[in-house]
């Protein structure tokens, strides 16, 4: 987890410790797969797993219990 | 021989690169160095080169807690990881260096109903699958491990455990350096920083690669990459049902040479065994969001603490000396994914998560085997990346101890 980065931003409570949040994946197939079955086995159990920035989502678990998108690089755990 | 002093490691580095190679292995670390060992010494391929873009080890195969082990839960994996646990075992006579191999007994603890329950069936699996293990009651508990807290502080109480005696430890930096040596002794060609830029192809097939040593043709590549395969698969267009996490591990500083077994308890997430010095090894579960960045962080260190002194409270009177993080390939259904790919001259091992160490061995030679024959070994076809699509998956998520 973003754990060097003790803090995050939600934009409806401010800044506040990671730990309060719960990581979510945007999935996301690529269009070039065209065929059914090629997209159904991609988007059961293939990810993106970009080295680099990112965009996903973040549940505020322990807060305001909304969800929030957010931009990440992960090479570094920096929020953008 | 004091098995702290060492004999100079007799390490023959390559002066030049050649334009071409029969096979180009990427990644330094255990997994890679052993596929070229076993390619030199059982199938007689040499005209190898791995390629490391830092330093040989300095991965995931000197980041891990060095545990070998095959207590899995599925078949397939068991026999796989009991031919780990069997090289392991005459990895010292044959590359002629003291491993620090070490035999110690695995206790993976049950805390709950359900706890048993698993323990119970692991014990039967394994047992049925060749890898002795048996399930024992708290009494048996007291007396591998005296130090276990039996009441967990009235939270995580002790009820039972399956008992793996083939668990053993062996130091990592020296597993990785006698296959390098025993490679590199019969021409294999290992270049440190030398990362790979590219990957090039002709016609849908892979005919060598970009590096920042220039580029080399191969016949073969295979990517044993940790950490990022997903950025070397894609230099192919390829997909991965990967995703990297980050996994953190610490030492405390010396403590009497009295912690004999290797203790793991999926309830606390979290196990414990003891160095060859003295120091008390503590690794968890991964960090949750995907990361490839190598930071540590305190959170980590206050949750994992916390719940292993629970079970072994003697670690409150010790120090947190130093503390890293590797990043892990996790696959989707928690079990590595080795072999072909469907890119033709492209290999891969990956998914070694939280599992690659105690691998090392067998994947290697597996590997090799499949270089030098064109054949899938039996012992690693449940594991190939097609899987997915033929939905065969192989979901062992209890198995890794770091869930």
């Amino acid at each position: 987890m973003t754990q060097h980065q003790l803090r995050m931003r939600c934009p409806h409570c401010g800044v506040r410790a990671v730990e309060e949040f719960v990581y979510g994946e945007i999935p996301a197939t690529p269009d070039a797969l065209t065929e059914p079955d090629a997209r159904d086995v991609d988007r059961g159990f293939m990810h993106a797993n970009h080295e680099g920035p990112v965009t996903e989502r973040w549940f505020h678990s322990f807060g305001c219990r909304r969800w929030l998108t957010a931009g990440r690089d992960t090479r570094t755990n920096e929020m953008l | 021989m004091n098995e702290f002093v060492e004999r100079a490691i007799d390490l023959r580095w390559p002066t030049a690169v050649k334009p071409a190679y029969d096979v180009v292995i990427i990644g330094g670390g255990g997994h890679g160095l052993a596929t070229a060992y076993y390619l030199a010494t059982r199938h007689g391929i040499t005209n190898v080169a791995v390629l490391e873009r830092s330093y040989i080890g300095g991965g995931n195969s000197g980041r891990n807690t060095t545990i070998i082990r095959a207590n899995y839960g599925i078949p397939e994996a068991v026999r796989f990881y009991q031919r780990s646990v069997d090289l392991y075992a005459h990895l010292e006579q044959e590359t002629d260096r003291a491993l620090m191999h070490k035999t110690k007994g695995l206790l993976w603890i049950a805390h709950s109903e359900a706890g048993i329950r698993q323990e119970r069936a692991r014990a039967a699996i394994n047992t049925a699958c060749g890898a002795t293990t048996e399930y024992v009651d708290p009494a048996a508990i007291r007396e591998i491990c005296p130090q276990i807290d039996l009441t967990g502080k009235g939270v995580w109480p002790v009820y039972g455990a399956s008992y793996h005696p083939a668990g053993s430890t062996a130091r990592h930096d020296r597993v990785v350096w006698a296959y390098a040596e025993g490679a590199m002794r019969l021409g294999v060609d290992v270049f440190q920083r030398a990362s790979v830029t590219g990957i090039r192809m002709d016609r849908g097939k892979v005919t060598g690669v970009e590096s920042s040593i220039g580029p080399i043709a191969a016949g073969v590549v295979l990517s044993a990459v940790g950490g990022h395969v997903t950025t070397i698969a894609s230099m192919v267009g390829l997909r991965l049902p990967i995703r990297t996490h980050p996994l953190q591990a610490f030492v405390t500083n010396r403590y009497a040479q009295a912690f004999h077994p290797i203790v793991a308890s999926s309830g606390l997430g979290g196990y414990a065994s003891q160095t060859a010095k003295g120091e008390m090894l503590i690794g968890a579960e991964i960090d949750r969001a995907p990361s490839y960045a190598y930071t540590s962080g305190h959170p980590f260190l206050q949750h994992c603490a916390f719940r292993m002194m629970t079970l072994l409270p003697f670690l409150r009177d010790l120090r947190v000396l130093r503390q890293w993080t590797g990043v892990c390939d996790m696959s989707t259904d928690y079990s590595p994914v080795m072999g072909l790919t469907g890119v033709e001259g492209f290999l891969i091992t990956t998914g070694w998560g939280t599992w690659g160490f105690k691998a090392i061995p067998a994947g290697g030679e597996q590997l090799a085997a499949l270089i030098a024959t064109g054949r899938t070994p039996d012992l690693i076809a449940p594991f190939s990346l097609d899987r997915f699509a033929r939905d065969r998956t192989m979901a062992d998520r209890g198995s890794a101890g770091t869930h």
